[in-house]
């Protein structure tokens, strides 16, 4: 644990970042860990966001943290407790990408459609069972498909705790949408 | 033979490939049964359906268990590498896999070893490590549906859910997309984008338009994407032009809707039994006009 602190604060790009905007991002090995890492940040009053990596850190389905630098220590501190430590820290020197906000809802009648991105979950609004869910192009998508089709809403497990890829985290926004109306 | 490689939401399911047969509504591989559900089963379900109607060449099928973690898709990824010069394909389709860069350019060398190269077809998160490896213009069909095609227009975006919103509120001009998707040189040779209507379209112009029969609960059924990738790609098996072929799978598509009476919690298999009723009728009228696709 030390020694993953002091390999962070050896980086050359130390300067860098100090000389930067006052942010970070936390990169992570997979998806899932970003979206546990978030959620008990979130939890514990930390102000952060998911984002999109820079180019140069893009590998294929990739979410990241960002964070107020400053916080650097506390914010790794709070991940150790939870055993999710980011792989890097990295300040942030461009504009990164923004995640989809826009939502885009869609009313049948006794149906209720959400979309996020390229996600989209259907409910029944007589008895807000979950009837579909549609759209995606990574492997978790079915998979969140087959545990959360056919129960409602309430008794549905998150596709925050259970999604893995960024179209998993798409059908949470899309879920968290669906709470609000 | 026409190859579909995918993912099952099941982690118990090795890396399987055989020739693939619908049994009791469900996929059978070498003894194997699969759920016909959404995402690849449906896409498989789909084209073994639409098969029992032409002469067209048998379902081989690679499948493995992934729920989202990617070691599943990293498997296939690598057997792909290693075996594919091994078959001969006339279509092979990508599905469902995460998306990965590296281990997409992998298999994209791996098809070039092939002793015929097969038409080859893309969708989901194959179709996104096609776009993000700037390699598009490799393969012959891309099959997005709105969302994904606003993110194969942002030249930006490595994945749909990072499409600019001024893009993204570009959602209902599919021409200006698609005509955008092919200046960053993000599409492939021809697009199926399925939607409200299905536009098939090549770098030069937008060549068909579907829109009827048109049923909106189909937007919220899961997989009906996954079954109009599926008739696309035995379609073009039997020989069909690819633009043919695309043009009579959207239809066909729109058809086991009419059958169905669709509502949003319609599930997808419903729709999927109801293809071969489809593709007799569509074919039925167009052996009563001209044969000029095929």
């Amino acid at each position: 644990m030390l020694g993953f602190f002091n390999k962070q604060k050896r980086t050359p790009d130390k300067k860098a970042r100090f000389a930067s905007a006052d942010l970070g991002i936390l990169v992570f090995e997979n998806t899932s860990e970003v979206i546990q890492a978030e959620k008990n940040l979130k939890k514990a009053g930390w102000s952060v966001r998911v984002m999109g990596p820079p180019p140069e850190i893009q590998t294929g389905c990739d979410l990241v943290i960002e964070f107020p630098l400053m916080e650097e220590l506390n914010i790794l501190r709070e991940l150790g407790n939870i055993n999710v430590l980011p792989l890097q820290v990295v300040p942030v020197t461009a504009p990164l990408l923004k995640p989809v906000s826009l939502f885009h809802t869609k009313d049948f009648g006794d149906y209720l459609m959400v979309r996020a991105a390229n996600m989209k979950i259907t409910i029944d609004k007589r008895d807000m069972i979950i009837v579909n869910i549609s759209g995606g192009g990574c492997p978790d998508v079915p998979y969140l498909a087959q545990e959360m089709v056919g129960k409602t809403l309430a008794e549905s497990p998150r596709p925050g705790d259970l999604g893995h890829t960024l179209c998993g985290y798409a059908l949470e926004l899309a879920y968290e949408e669906l709470l609000v109306r | 033979m026409i190859g579909i490689v995918g993912t099952v939401p099941d982690l118990q399911l090795p890396l399987i490939h055989g020739k693939a047969r619908l049994v009791d509504n469900h996929i059978e591989i070498k003894g194997r049964r699969i759920t016909v559900n959404r995402c690849t089963p449906a896409l498989i379900g789909a084209a073994l359906k639409a098969s029992e109607c032409l002469d067209c060449p048998e379902i081989y099928a690679f499948l493995v268990g992934d729920i989202g973690k990617g070691d599943g898709s990293r498997k296939l990824y690598e057997f792909l590498t290693r075996h594919l010069h091994e078959f001969d394909f006339k279509v092979l389709t990508f599905h469902y896999l995460q998306p990965d860069v590296d281990w997409h350019n992998k298999v994209l060398f791996a098809v070039e070893t092939m002793r015929k190269r097969p038409i080859l077809i893309a969708d989901a998160g194959f179709m996104y490590a096609a776009k993000m490896s700037g390699q598009s213009k490799s393969y012959d069909i891309f099959t997005p549906d709105g969302g994904e095609l606003a993110f194969l227009a942002d030249e930006l975006a490595p994945h749909p859910f990072y499409t600019r919103g001024f893009i993204l509120h570009h959602n209902n001009n599919v021409p200006d997309l698609i005509r955008q998707a092919y200046q960053h040189q993000n599409a492939a040779k021809y697009l199926l984008v399925k939607g409200e209507s299905d536009y098939i379209a090549d770098e030069k112009q937008v060549i068909g338009k579907v829109d009827s029969p048109s049923f909106e609960a189909m937007e919220a059924i899961g997989g009906t994407g996954d079954t109009l990738t599926g008739l696309l790609s035995v379609l073009c098996g039997a020989d069909f032009k690819l633009t043919a072929a695309a043009v009579l799978a959207a239809r066909v598509n729109r058809w086991t809707g009419y059958y169905a009476n669709p509502t949003p919690a319609t599930q997808v298999i419903e729709l999927i039994e109801k293809i071969p009723q489809a593709l007799v009728k569509l074919l039925n009228e167009r052996n009563g006009e001209d044969n000029n696709g095929r």
